[in-house]
């Protein structure tokens, strides 16, 4: 279960030596815009060792260049041979800029002696046009398993202020997440970028979920333990999931068609949201 | 073969700082390696270092290396970086 993926930047050796013990449900290992320029040969050779040596245990996630830059198939090059979780394309636009980018793993993987298939993508959208493309791009190739929001630069693209209310993203974000559900894929909400705003964070990231998010990045190792509370289930709804399989399992016995549970029909969204708790709760195993 | 002097690494903390220069055909390796843990490590670092260079195919190079306590995957990663700016590959 993912309800937390850290941002942490990909040439600092302290950082990645680290990166296993902050908390997140995944790691993102960043080769994009927390590395210079001069330093992305650097970047992409140290994340590789860390990778092979380090045995992380929580998900790894690979941020890469822009497809439109020089570095994104040296990226590829380094990263897949060493089987990441994830590859995380930046500035993703359209479909094409998935398949183009898939396309290559398939190449790497191929060269490499590593399944088809193997690496999967979480496309980073943090344009107009990305946003408007969200359901295509979710929908674009079997890697993609989950879509992530970048709320900084896309405000940039809209040309408006990116504000603690949230105003300005709120059409993004029910697009994203209405075009990810659609394609039966996660989806993840940009990161709160005020590092010592806990009650900013906390409100941020319980409106997220209500919208329907299955969890929220974070540049800080600070906000992990808020997001990971804001996206396990709670103790009630955990008790809610159960009493709902009980009631069913009891109605089955008696022959009973019909089940309510506090005065409430039992429906199938009702079930399958029971299930989602349960396997939620199951994941994280009490931790949070 | 190294064409260039190059640099990888930076001086923080559980970093590695690389200086790679050319050296004469059959002149070897020379490594002149400081280390806050030289007490504890030091020959561990330089066989290291040594096997990294070897694997990398640079028989013949002048190194000069401040290590700020690098794990293995570190210290490999520097010298690499180090080794394919200095043959020009970047």
């Amino acid at each position: 279960m993912r309800r937390s993926m850290l941002f942490l930047p990909g040439n600092s050796p302290n950082i990645l030596l680290n990166a296993d013990f902050l908390g997140s449900d995944a790691i993102i290992l960043d080769l994009e815009d927390a590395v210079a320029p001069t330093e992305k040969d650097s970047a992409r050779i140290l994340v590789r060792n860390a990778i092979t040596s380090l045995g992380y245990t929580r998900e790894v996630i690979v941020r890469i260049n822009p497809v439109e830059s020089p570095y994104w198939q040296k990226d590829l090059q380094q990263i897949i041979k060493v089987k990441p979780d994830m590859i995380m394309p930046t500035k993703v636009s359209c479909a094409q800029d998935v398949k183009i980018v898939s396309d290559y793993i398939g190449q790497m993987e191929e060269e490499y002696g590593i399944p088809a298939g193997t690496v999967k993508m979480i496309p980073l959208i943090e344009t107009a046009l990305g946003v408007e493309n969200a359901y295509e791009i979710a929908s674009a190739d079997p890697r993609v398993t989950a879509i992530f929001l970048g709320g900084e630069d896309f405000t940039a693209d809209l040309r408006c202020k990116r504000t603690k209310g949230g105003n300005e993203i709120f059409y993004a974000r029910s697009r994203m997440v209405v075009a990810a559900r659609a394609a039966g894929v996660d989806v993840y909400d940009t990161p709160w970028t005020d590092v010592e705003d806990y009650e900013g964070l906390v409100e941020d990231a319980k409106f997220a979920k209500s919208l329907g998010f299955t969890g929220k990045s974070s540049i800080s190792p600070r906000h992990i333990p808020f997001i990971n509370e804001v996206f396990s289930p709670t103790e009630e709804e955990i008790q809610y999931a159960k009493d709902v399989f009980e009631c069913i399992e009891k109605a089955k016995a008696e022959g009973k068609g019909v089940v309510s549970l506090r005065g409430k029909m039992i429906d199938a969204p009702i079930v399958a949201r029971a299930r989602q708790v349960l396997e939620a709760a199951e994941a994280i195993k009490g931790g949070r | 073969m190294i064409k260039q002097k190059a640099t990888a690494g930076t001086l923080e903390s559980s970093d590695i700082f690389v200086e790679i220069a050319p050296a004469e055909a059959g002149a070897g390796i020379s490594l002149d390696l400081t280390s806050v843990v030289y007490q504890q490590f030091g020959p561990e670092i330089e066989a290291v270092i040594y096997d990294t260079l070897k694997e990398l195919g640079v028989a013949d190079a002048a190194l000069t290396v401040k290590d700020r306590g690098a794990v293995d995957c570190t210290i490999r990663a520097r010298i690499e970086t180090a080794v394919c700016r200095g043959k020009g590959e970047e």
